[in-house]
């Protein structure tokens, strides 16, 4: 009995993948003759902290951002906004550009101050999120097509804004972004603050529960006075400004903007972050903590792949493979499948009681 | 007095879908006509070019296709592009590497798409799962696997396998609409096997809508899939159908695409899903299901097309123009249909 309270607590299948992860990883590394620890240790090299550990939470901030606005997303329109990706390159170029200035493409000295480049990165995602967001809440159009929009045309117009080039901007000041702070690395701050700002912004205001009402009953809630359509435009602006925020540390990252390959595929891995922390696909309750983790697991699955010399292109087939089991795994006719099973099982035990 | 009230009903309800490929219609002869007046001089007017454009969206026709087929009953496959690529991959390939011969590749290629769509179509149909996701995971998987298959750029020449080069180098001249070029000799207007191939799939998918059992099965489960149950239609059966249906289309639009291009890399046809949906919903299929045609669809395609002719025939513009219009059209159409939808809700 104990065992189905704990497979059953909203927190279970993130931290049982978590696990899991990381048990892979120390037999791997067990099996390759070095210390089975070595994934944990965290080291200073040249300075800076290092260590696979570290890694993780440094490569995996982009998708622990992006993961906290697609969790409200998810939970109050129960679709799924997959122009992330593209609006992180939009963003980015849209960042660099104001930054590089005339020197565009090849700078060396910021043009505008810091605070302006990724403040006018931030406004362009801002943009991204409210077309959106009045697509899917005030044109009730389904939130896959509409976003479908921009996850070609943001990756476009980025192209455009940067005149098909990569625009880099190589200083030291825009380049903490994405870098180190003393020892430490600035993307962990970044998505540190981000989280806490959104949590304590669920936390202090009612939106949370407003946005799982929503989610729950769109109806319901506007008949008990909730206006549902702002709720959900708010959340797509949300999630705008954090693919934007993304953008702008994916790109200090590398101090260019590559509109390419920046946020390319990054959809996928917000959605399995989603899906990942425990959070139905279908809308309603969420659990941002959980799709925090989930984020972070799949950085540590992205992570142990490149560690077990895997391609990059092919990382993609088993994170496909591991949303679809997922999401089946949650899929009502699968659960009902189980539920019979169970019950199946519950009333052969009894029997067997009943006969000794 | 009843009788006259209910066929003016009808002829207004047949108007709001009518109209929506009138729409498409003129905005194709306006954008055609338009780039027949700004590039005239670039030979825009010439027979060819419409014929190139016809060419050169071969794959995407029959891709759109399916699309369309897909989209009649409610869900969406977002995962055409990448197949495309991961087909030519496998063409390519397998006649470079393993020296298999064109038609079994071709075999081969339909059978991938065939399993592709049976996988998806049983996730949809028997699990529920929302099609926007499980297409969106088939999408990275076939883009994956294209990858695992090669990372390399591909290209198929005489040398790699003669029967697939001739196939594509097969050409149909038309007697008329002859252009002299510059050494003065008449080149008659001419077009592949890849048309003849989009053409006949067209036209079988438009028999198929309108006179199978299938084909309205799909309409009406688009409709209200409660509604079609109740008749006694398998729901999701036919959803699964649908799902094969559009995987076995764009396998076919593969290997067109294949034809037209020759080669293959991992990068090949991406955003062709878009290109598919948009030219779907710019034809006038309903993304909530139960409303559309191929006819329409291929007017998208050709707009589509003549974007992208515009733009090259231009030839100062950024390659991204065409993926920035196709986006923006299918946003106005979209819109346009949210507008249809309302205004139907309200006089209800």
């Amino acid at each position: 009995m104990s065992l189905k309270k704990i497979t059953s607590h909203k927190m279970f299948l993130p931290v049982f993948c978590m696990i899991l992860v990381l048990c892979a990883n120390m037999i791997y590394d067990a099996s390759q003759g070095s210390d089975f620890y070595e994934f944990f240790k965290v080291g200073i090299t040249n300075g800076y902290l290092s260590g696979r550990l570290v890694n993780i939470l440094n490569r995996g901030s982009e998708t622990a951002i992006l993961a906290v606005g697609m969790t409200l997303v998810v939970s109050a329109s129960a679709g799924t906004d997959i122009s992330v990706g593209s609006v992180m390159a939009l963003c980015a170029s849209v960042c660099c550009v104001i930054l590089a200035g005339p020197a565009a493409p090849q700078a060396t000295e910021l043009a505008a101050p810091l605070i302006v480049g990724v403040l006018g990165g931030i406004a362009i995602g801002a943009l991204c999120g409210a077309f959106n967001g009045a697509l899917v809440a005030y044109l009730n159009i389904q939130p896959m097509v509409a976003t479908l929009i921009l996850w070609t045309a943001a990756r476009a117009t980025g192209l455009l804004v940067c005149n098909n080039l990569i625009v880099y901007v190589r200083n030291d000041t825009f380049g903490i972004l994405g870098g180190f702070i003393g020892m430490f690395p600035t993307p962990i701050l970044v998505a540190a603050i981000v989280i806490a700002a959104v949590a304590l912004l669920l936390k202090l205001s009612a939106m949370g529960l407003y946005v799982q009402s929503v989610g729950i009953n769109k109806k319901a809630s506007r008949i008990a006075g909730l206006n549902s359509k702002r709720i959900i435009f708010l959340c797509y602006l949300l999630c705008g400004v954090c693919a934007a925020i993304a953008g702008v540390v994916a790109s200090s990252r590398i101090t260019s903007a590559d509109s390419n390959n920046i946020g390319l595929n990054y959809e996928l891995d917000a959605i399995l972050a989603v899906a990942l922390g425990g959070n139905s696909l279908g809308g309603g309750r969420f659990n941002l903590a959980g799709s925090i983790i989930g984020a972070y697991t799949i950085q540590a699955i992205t992570t142990t792949m490149y560690n077990m010399k895997i391609s990059t292109a092919v990382t993609p087939v088993f994170k496909a493979i591991v949303v679809i089991v997922i999401v089946a795994i949650q899929a009502p006719p699968v659960k009902a499948w189980f539920k019979k099973l169970s019950a199946r099982n519950a009333s052969a035990s009894a029997k067997g009681v009943a006969n000794a | 007095m009843s009788k006259s009230a209910n066929t003016l009903k009808e002829r207004k309800q047949m108007n709001s879908n009518t109209v929506l490929l009138l729409i498409t219609i003129a905005l194709f002869v306006v954008l055609y006509a338009a780039g027949c007046v700004a590039y005239g001089s670039k030979g825009f007017t010439n027979l060819q070019t419409f014929l190139n454009i016809l060419r050169s969206n071969a794959g995407l026709i029959c891709v759109a296709c399916g699309m369309t087929c897909v989209m009649l009953t409610g869900g969406i496959d977002i995962s055409v592009g990448s197949l495309v690529a991961m087909d030519c991959m496998l063409l390519a390939y397998g006649m470079s590497n393993w020296h298999l011969s064109a038609p079994v590749m071709c075999l081969l290629v339909l059978a991938i798409g065939l399993v592709f769509g049976l996988v998806q179509g049983f996730c949809v149909g028997y699990l529920e799962i929302q099609p926007f996701i499980v297409s969106m995971a088939g999408m990275f998987f076939a883009r994956g696997m294209t990858a695992v298959i090669s990372t390399d750029q591909l290209s198929i020449t005489a040398d790699v396998n003669q029967t697939f080069y001739d196939w594509s180098s097969f050409r149909i001249y038309l007697p008329f609409g002859g252009v002299p070029n510059r050494k003065g000799v008449v080149i008659m207007p001419y077009f592949g096997s890849g048309v003849v191939i989009a053409l006949v799939v067209l036209v079988v998918i438009f028999l198929m809508l309108r006179y199978t059992k299938f084909g309205r099965s799909l309409y009406a489960v688009g409709g209200s899939a409660q509604s079609a149950a109740m008749m006694g239609l398998n729901v999701k059966k036919t959803q699964l159908k649908a799902y094969v249906l559009c995987s076995v289309l764009t396998s076919i639009g593969g290997i067109c695409y294949c034809m037209n291009t020759m080669s293959a890399s991992v990068s090949q046809a991406t955003g062709l899903e878009m290109q598919a949906i948009a030219s779907s919903v710019i034809g006038g299929t309903l993304l909530t299901g139960g409303v559309g045609n191929v006819i329409g669809t291929l007017f998208g395609v050709l707009i589509n097309g003549t974007i992208s002719a515009i733009v090259q025939t231009n030839g100062k513009l950024a390659s991204s123009w065409p993926n920035i219009l196709t986006a923006a059209l299918l946003c106005f159409f979209i819109v346009l249909q949210s507008i249809f939808a309302l205004l139907k809700e309200r006089k209800k």
